[in-house]
């Protein structure tokens, strides 16, 4: 894309190629900050068909920088959906047996009302007039679009990383409508190490002259540098030092000799400018700040006094939890005490930890091990719940 | 972490010891299983008693192949995650072949016994005649079928004796209601409720324990 990326015109866009509800015009969301939501958009993708039962939904749940696409090709980038490897027919979660459901996150930039949307009120773009909002807002306002829709319970709820933070809210918050949750790679709370690497990215971002105090759509600007900065630093926590040492290791890019200057001499260097550069023509800058921000607040057992295990009291959930070895950003830690959590519920628990090098991202790439035991965790639950 | 030698997971043959085990327990049951392998004895549980059963095991393949057969199965060890588990939570608390394995097992015992109204536990006897012959005649430490590790490569390095085990139950207060003394094949009463006789004759022990109040 030449022209710089306008979150309304991809939000258009996306509304126009993909589905979208318009939610909450009657009886608005009311969000954790206090604000009330609404009407609101949803903008959302479905694959495969729902069964006369509607026993068969699966709800994906988008990670940070996610969006609806979760398969197929993406109307925007041109790229493959950001689970294309496991969702899709014959595959893990196979279309043709399961209705997939993926819906953009409230606060997002593709389709789902966000920061970039005009507010009816001013008919200026929100900017930071915006509420903040939580992951438990996310999940009320996926519970808007199925009610929507007239899916009452869901098969399954899954996702990675911040998809993972809904599925364990789905549980926590409408554990009836939630017969299995499959949270990947995520925590029950969001670290302080992660809210420090968050705090960079919005730094860097507000750093940028061109945000204009959040109002860069009226300037006719966008914070490109400080976007780019904040995807580059937030990249190297998706992947592990093992993994930049193997892909990268202290390779030369494009030449044979140190430039003694600041060019991208390492590859490693010219990998994070490349994912720097791209990010910012699919994403928005404030979105990312809202986003980033209802990650931070992410604490499930917050108001049961940091006992997690009173979240999930009674609940009748079947859960997966899924880690990475060489995830230091959702360490295996933060998924052994969500499992430890579970245990002391007396829920139904399955845990593994993969041994792979990849990182955080492991989770969307091609792991064998770990789609092994998705597959059998999802056909075992697919056998309890009677979809043969 | 089971340490008698499985037959191939799609046979799903059960081993006898576990045959031993489900025997004791009773239909409906909330059973831990902990060390559960391939997941062979909760699957038995949950096809022929219908128990609501979970497991926990240390090896991924193993966890990975639970989970695959839609049985609750958490990555992790006796040691480590007993602690977390809430007073009563389990009608049996299951332990087969790795108490002996375990770093502290007098605590996985007492959490056992916390956890589960009832524990069950088997394991190696290594007071068997053979183990004994072996370290008497040939002063070397005993490998024999159920103990084919050499020294410095078992996974055992608690390893007791029947009376041993006993004594340790005596010692914290556990109540044995069953025992079961059996060879390898799992045939069993052998040396009848003597338990010196068994001791020598036995090469596993299998007991039902239960907090004494």
């Amino acid at each position: 894309m030449s022209e710089a990326f306008n979150p309304l015109v991809a939000s258009e866009r996306a509304r126009k190629a993909g589905q979208y509800a318009v939610l909450g015009a009657e009886q608005p969301l009311k969000l954790d900050c206090g604000a009330e939501l609404g009407p609101f958009t949803v903008a959302y993708q479905t694959y495969g068909r729902l069964n006369a039962a509607k026993s068969n939904v699966v709800l994906a749940c988008h990670a940070l920088t996610g969006d609806q696409y979760v398969a197929g090709t993406h109307p925007v980038t041109g790229k493959p959906g950001w689970w294309d490897l496991v969702v899709g027919p014959g595959r893990i979660i196979d279309t043709e047996r399961y209705f997939v459901i993926c819906a953009n996150v409230l606060g997002g930039c593709m389709g789902t009302t966000g920061p970039a949307e005009v507010d009816p009120a001013t008919g200026k773009p929100f900017g930071l007039s915006f509420p903040v909002i939580t992951v438990a807002d996310m999940v009320r306002a996926q519970a808007m679009l199925l009610d929507h829709l007239g899916i009452g319970d869901v098969f399954c709820v899954i996702g990675g990383s911040m998809g993972g933070m809904q599925a364990l809210q789905w549980a926590a918050t409408f554990p009836e409508r939630t017969f299995a949750a499959v949270p990947i790679a995520a925590a029950a709370r969001h670290s302080a190490q992660n809210i420090a690497f968050h705090e960079v990215g919005r730094q860097a971002i507000i750093a940028d002259r061109d945000w204009h105090g959040g109002d860069y759509i009226s300037h006719g600007t966008r914070p490109h540098k400080g976007l780019a900065v904040a995807r580059m630093a937030a990249h190297i926590t998706y992947l592990s030092e093992q993994a930049l040492r193997r892909k990268f290791g202290r390779r030369l890019q494009d030449r044979s000799n140190l430039s003694y200057g600041f060019d991208a001499d390492f590859q490693v260097e010219s990998y994070l400018r490349h994912q720097g550069s791209t990010f910012v023509d699919r994403f928005d800058a404030n979105s990312y700040l809202y986003i980033t921000r209802a990650m931070d607040y992410f604490d499930l057992a917050a108001d049961k006094g940091g006992r997690l295990a009173e979240v999930f009291t009674g609940v009748k959930t079947r859960f997966c939890l899924i880690s990475f070895t060489s995830d230091w950003l959702f360490p295996t830690a933060d998924s052994r005490e969500i499992v430890h959590a579970l245990n002391a519920a007396a829920a139904k628990v399955s845990f593994v930890e993969i041994v792979t090098d990849k990182g955080h991202d492991a989770f969307l790439l091609d792991e064998p091990e770990f789609h092994g035991t998705l597959s059998g965790f999802l056909n075992g639950a697919a056998r309890e719940r009677g979809l043969g | 972490m089971n340490l008698v030698a499985t037959p191939p997971a799609r046979a799903r043959a059960v081993r006898v010891d576990l045959l031993l085990i489900a025997d004791m327990i009773g239909a409906n049951a909330r059973v831990l299983d902990v060390g559960c392998g391939d997941g062979a004895l909760l699957e038995h549980l949950a096809r022929t008693k219908a128990v609501d059963g979970r497991g926990i095991e240390l090896s991924q393949v193993d966890v990975k192949e639970c989970v695959s057969r839609g049985l609750a199965v958490i990555q992790g060890d006796a040691d480590e995650d007993l602690a977390d588990y809430p007073s009563g939570a389990f009608d049996y608390v299951v332990l087969s072949q790795t108490l002996q394995a375990t770093r502290n097992p007098r605590r996985v015992l007492e959490e056992m016994v916390r956890i589960g109204a009832r524990a069950i536990v088997s394991f190696p006897n290594y007071g068997h005649w053979r183990v004994r012959a072996q370290l008497l005649l040939k002063g070397r430490m005993p490998e024999t079928d159920t103990l084919p590790e050499r020294w410095h490569e078992s996974p055992n390095i608690h390893p007791c004796t029947i009376r041993d085990f006993i004594a340790l139950c005596d010692q914290l207060g556990i109540a044995i209601e069953r025992q079961i003394f059996a060879d390898r094949k799992g045939r069993t009463s052998l040396g009848g409720a003597n338990r010196r006789l068994a001791n020598l004759l036995a090469e596993q022990g299998l007991f039902a324990l239960k907090r004494a109040r």
